[in-house]
């Protein structure tokens, strides 16, 4: 927990009749922080954003933003603001109109309003398309309109549900980087939803994982992809090749394991473990798997046939049979040195890293 | 020679347009001409060009007296429509509930139900009531009949508001009073007028019902229709008709103008969320 968090989520729990939509979260943000809620539609995600704003209340438990309780408080007296899906540019005002519509509710004189317009939209590239409407903008443009509206009110944080969805890949990516550019320029605190666990990783100083109503990590985007807790988690954010291994010691924060393949190995004891009949899932992610070219000879490594192959133009997927592993292992590798080329049926000997091997719980 | 879809072009295709359109409007057209004719009979040769039977209108106080009535229907059934268009739109737009196919459809029914019909079962129950015929009756009656018509231009409007739109003026610090005022209402304005337009429109030109519900204050085509039985007064009658055609044609259009923006400005928003 942190010392003096910009969002204090508390045992927040959200019911649809029956349906929970949010199941005992709890969650601290800290000002100035990049977050993340990502998970499949249907987690809880955006209800959890839409309780920050307002639009949802829970129905149980507490949301604090800088130290006050925002329960019972309208959207439009919570010191938040929020860039919509959608975008939600309003279709009868111009680019600036729909930039000073906030600031109009607070009364500045002219020449203040005009000059928090022009900062804000100079700030995302728009300075030149003020008189522009909704319609005569493409979605990369929209999307900085719905920005600068939000930002030019000076959030203590800016709420994003899945802005960069609508916008298709080249544009996503721009901007993403563009995204972070602005995060540390203003230091505002950004919670950004999304489903897609590459934006979220690129973006994130932190990310919570969601699933079922429920925060399944909160962790860096390092710790998350190379220490996922679950299986679920693992999953999620890209593949990851797991095998059953026998536990045969276990102490409060390590376990140690026998593997089928990968010998003996000690890994961190995941939040929540329990082993079962004296199991423990082991995961090892498909690029830490490496193919050995020719006498190439590794401390730690494994042999099998290539019974399948895809082809991602700089990578291609191996799909490699190892005698004594319920499931084929999935290896990803460059095509530097010619894994495009790798008949099906040929044997191939794989490096790994003992350090890869993970647990999970189940 | 193809045309666009690889349908062979045919020479008698632009024919067959000409034909078409001269049956559809050649009758109608003939209105305004004979309207100028310096001629009490709607025979060619034409005579020579005239107004007078424009001015004349203006000293035919029944024929007034039947457009203030026309105004005063006109306008209580486009609002009357209007409001309950709202509503309707409003709900059929934004909820889902029970029930909600067979009450779009039943609203929209009267498009379809046999007009004179109708007029003689509310006339029935006006009958049944003791309620006198008046004004009041014929927009009633006038109401029922404009709201299919309010609904459909209201829904098409409605259907492309997005209700993050509201949401995002309550995050920016709006109030839900200031909200309705500076988003809500203005984006939906023009649905609303155009649903107005085409209302007060249907209600000028409407017969039936207000040839039965009437009773001893005519309507515009209630006058004209009594006008008729006298040779000497068709030629102010089309007069009369010219300007409602004149009138009608100018509404529709506003009316579809305004519509049209509006809707091209709601789907360029809507497009997002694809």
């Amino acid at each position: 927990m942190l010392d003096k968090p910009m969002i204090a989520i508390d045992g927040v729990n959200k019911f649809y009749g029956i349906y929970k939509a949010l199941d005992n979260v709890s969650l601290d943000i800290a000002a100035g922080e990049f977050f993340s809620l990502l998970g499949p539609s249907g987690c809880g995600k955006t209800t959890l954003l839409r309780s920050i704003a307002g639009f949802d209340t829970p129905t149980e438990g507490d949301i604090r933003i800088d130290g006050q309780s925002v329960i019972g408080v309208p959207p439009n007296r919570r010191p938040t603001n929020m860039v919509f899906q959608n975008y939600a540019i309003f279709p009868h005002l111009d680019v600036e109109e729909n930039v000073a519509y906030g600031l109009k509710r607070l009364k500045l004189d002219a020449a203040d309003e005009r000059r928090r317009v022009t900062a804000a939209l100079e700030q995302v590239r728009l300075g030149h398309l003020g008189k522009r409407r909704a319609h005569e903008l493409s979605g990369g443009q929209r999307q900085r309109v719905a920005l600068a509206r939000a930002l030019v009110m000076r959030p203590k944080v800016l709420l994003l549900d899945e802005p960069l969805s609508a916008l298709d890949k080249k544009l996503r990516e721009e901007m993403q980087v563009e995204l972070r550019t602005l995060q540390r320029a203003v230091g505002i605190t950004f919670i950004l939803v999304t489903h897609d666990q590459y934006e979220a990783l690129a973006l994130s100083d932190r990310i919570a994982v969601m699933f079922g109503g429920r925060i399944a990590q909160v962790a860096t985007p390092k710790e998350i992809y190379q220490r996922p807790n679950t299986r679920q988690v693992a999953d999620f954010l890209g593949g990851m090749n797991f095998m059953k291994a026998r536990v045969t010691n276990e102490t409060a924060t390590r376990i140690s394991v026998e593997t089928p393949r990968f010998g003996g190995v000690t890994v961190d004891k995941p939040l929540g473990f329990v082993a079962r009949n004296g199991a423990a899932t082991i995961g090892i992610r498909p690029e830490r798997l490496r193919v050995l070219w020719d006498d190439a000879r590794s401390d730690f490594e494994v042999a099998g046939k290539v019974v399948d192959r895809h082809y991602f133009g700089e990578i291609t997927h191996l799909i490699v049979d190892i005698p004594g592993l319920e499931q084929p292992l999935s290896v990803s590798e460059t095509n530097n040195f010619g894994a495009d080329d790798i008949p099906v049926g040929d044997t191939v000997r794989l490096a790994y890293d003992p350090d890869a091997l993970v647990a999970v719980a189940d | 020679m193809s045309g666009r879809h690889g349908i062979p072009k045919s020479r008698w295709l632009p024919a067959y347009v000409g034909l078409y359109l001269l049956f559809l409007y050649f009758p109608i057209l003939l209105l305004p001409i004979f309207s100028f004719n310096n001629a009490s009979t709607t025979t060619f040769p034409l005579a020579g060009f005239t107004t007078k039977w424009y001015v004349s209108l203006w000293g035919n106080s029944a024929m007034l007296e039947a457009a203030r009535n026309s105004l005063i229907v006109g306008i209580s059934v486009a609002i009357l429509s209007t409001v309950l268009g709202i509503c309707a739109a409003r709900a059929l737009t934004r909820y889902r509930f029970r029930g909600k196919k067979p009450a779009t459809g039943l609203i929209m029914a009267p498009l379809f139900l046999p007009e004179i019909i109708v007029a003689v079962s509310l006339l029935m129950v006006l009958l049944q009531l003791g309620l006198e015929l008046s004004l009041v009756t014929v927009i009633l009656g006038q109401v029922i009949f404009c709201l299919p018509y309010a609904m459909s231009v209201l829904i098409s409007g409605f259907d492309g508001f997005d209700r993050s739109l509201e949401e995002a003026s309550l995050d920016l610090g709006e109030t839900a009073i200031g909200t309705f005022r500076r988003v809500t209402l203005p984006v939906v304005a023009p649905a609303i007028v155009s649903s107005l337009l085409v209302s007060f429109t249907v209600s000028l030109d409407e017969f039936i019902l207000a040839f039965f519900l009437s009773g001893t204050e005519p309507t515009l085509p209630v006058y004209i229709w009594g006008q008729l039985r006298f040779a000497a007064k068709l030629p102010g009658v089309l007069a009369l008709g010219s300007l409602m055609l004149l009138i009608s044609i100018l509404l529709l259009t506003l009316s579809e103008i305004i519509r049209r923006r509006a809707e091209h400005r709601l789907r360029a928003q809507g497009a997002q969320h694809a």
